[in-house]
């Protein structure tokens, strides 16, 4: 089984069987954000540090970063979102997913939340 | 932006807060008032529902005001460089209000209906515009009344079905007509670059004309994210980002607003804030001038951003910045020296650190359809 944590900004990190990380936005994130029309992300190989920008999401509104929930490499991006950002609205945690960290430090997870943290969080 | 923070207690609301609640709209505040941003569809959604079909806009938050009075043409036309003296009965007109430096201190309709004029200002400069008007002017607030605006190419056929009279206006002409038997001063204008109508109507009889409106099978409601990105991709100035006190009509490419009568040799030349700056400029062209930027990617460039020439010398800023939906692209407006002021001038905006190659392009952006009639 795969866990999943959330970050206070929205973001989540998915845990493979492999220990490495999947990264994407919260559904909660995508609403506020509204329609997104591009995603920019991070270059594969890039070091990122625990809250550092990783990507920028713009929105028919705003622009938005997306920061790394824990420090790690950029091992690969989700290529399709350039020619199909509204993804990211339509499977925030599935299709739509940002980019994949090799994880220095599994620990780092600890500091997040888990879902139902994260729900309660949000029915404050 | 200039509004200060409000809390949402302070907010004002539209008569039509309860339908947008009902709706299912995202509220956010706006010029001091509570204002769906954008209703369950989404603002490309909306965006595209009124390029194909018709949105209704709540647009209550503007100010609405008459004249009277035989010297309220004079009057305003020593604030404003438009010919209002020779405003037909039943004509409308866009103008804006200028400052001593020939700068734009808001831009606004004005009207004839018979017997006044009628005015409709921007929200968050209302209260400016009021005091300006009243120092001049007989001056009637008309805080009781709401505006919607029915926008989109089946705004036509929908009018036609519940008032033939309005569906039967050409742009920029207004009437009093009753839709469904609320009385309602109609006007064939909008802020979108389709076809459609503005609808003046009295508070206490704004939803029952917005669900009047909203029962017919063309028509969705619509938020002002998407009257924004449509404004946008139909060149309309935004008051506060493309036009503000700094700049000038000229500068603004808005010009063909002031008519000949106005301008050196016209019989009512100049008497307006600003003449003498405007009216050279007028002349001589002017040191920079808003145009359209098409950014190269899929990336929106952002209002604010710096524009540079390929020497690397600033070449201007983006003043409105976003996603045309029917151009399925980013757009952008901006000022940028006279120099680099030609279509198919290639200009860099950085962006986050990295340059994003441009190009200044006409406007508008979409071909306005306008609904002109027949040509005299």
């Amino acid at each position: 089984m795969s866990t999943i944590r959330m970050t206070e900004d929205h973001e989540w990190i998915r845990i493979d069987a492999d220990g490495s990380g999947t990264v994407g936005i919260t559904h909660y994130a995508q609403e506020q954000l509204g329609d997104i029309v591009f995603v920019e992300l991070p270059e594969i190989g890039r070091r990122l540090r625990k809250g550092e920008d990783a990507a920028v999401i713009e929105s028919v509104k705003a622009a938005a970063e997306c920061r790394a929930p824990v420090s790690g490499t950029v091992t690969e991006v989700n290529a399709a979102l350039a020619d199909e950002p509204g993804t990211v609205n339509r499977d925030p945690t599935g299709a739509g997913w940002f980019f994949k960290l090799k994880l220095d430090d599994p620990k780092e997870l600890d500091a997040l939340m888990d879902e139902a943290a994260y729900g309660s969080k949000l029915a404050k | 932006m200039r509004e200060p923070v409000l809390t949402e207690a302070a907010l004002l609301h539209t008569p039509l807060h309860a339908l947008h609640l009902e709706l299912g709209a995202r509220m956010v505040p706006f010029a001091g008032y509570a204002m769906p941003v954008q209703f369950p569809a989404g603002i490309l959604a909306e965006h595209r529902h009124t390029r194909t079909q018709a949105s209704l806009f709540d647009v209550s938050h503007m100010g609405q005001a008459q004249l009277r009075g035989a010297g309220a043409a004079a009057a305003l036309e020593s604030l404003v460089p438009a010919d209002v003296a020779g405003l037909g009965l039943g004509r409308q007109r866009y103008t804006f209000f200028t400052n001593d430096a020939g700068g734009i201190l808001d831009d606004l309709m004005v009207a004839n209906p018979g017997e006044r004029l009628f005015l409709v200002v921007n929200a968050a400069r209302k209260a400016h515009d009021f005091a300006l008007l009243k120092q001049r002017c007989d001056m009637e607030v008309l805080a009781d009344r709401a505006l919607l605006a029915l926008q989109g190419p089946a705004a036509a056929s929908v009018m036609a079905r519940l008032a033939p009279d309005a569906a039967a206006l050409a742009f920029l002409s207004l009437a009093e007509v009753a839709i469904e038997g609320i009385p309602c001063l109609v006007s064939r204008s909008g802020y979108t670059g389709e076809d459609g109508f503005e609808i003046s109507v009295a508070a206490g009889r704004a939803e029952e004309l917005a669900r009047a409106l909203l029962a017919q099978g063309e028509v969705r409601p619509a938020g002002l994210g998407a009257r924004d990105s449509l404004r946008l991709e139909a060149g309309l100035c935004l008051y506060g980002h493309d036009i503000d006190e700094t700049t000038t009509p000229v500068e603004a490419g808005l010009g063909w607003a002031i008519p000949s009568v106005r301008r050196r040799g016209g019989a009512r030349a100049g008497g307006f804030p600003g003449a003498a700056v405007i009216l050279d400029q007028l002349e001589r062209g002017a040191a920079r001038k808003r145009v359209g930027i098409l950014p190269e990617g899929r990336a929106p460039l952002r209002e604010g951003t710096t524009l540079e020439d390929s020497a690397g010398g600033i070449a201007g800023t983006l003043t409105s910045g976003g996603f045309g939906a029917t151009l399925d692209q980013p757009v952008a407006m901006g000022y940028v020296r006279a120099d680099c002021a030609a279509p198919g001038s290639v200009l860099r905006a950085m962006v986050r650190g990295k340059p994003r190659a441009c190009r200044v392009t006409t406007l508008p952006f979409v071909p306005h359809r306008y609904h002109r009639g027949p040509r005299p």
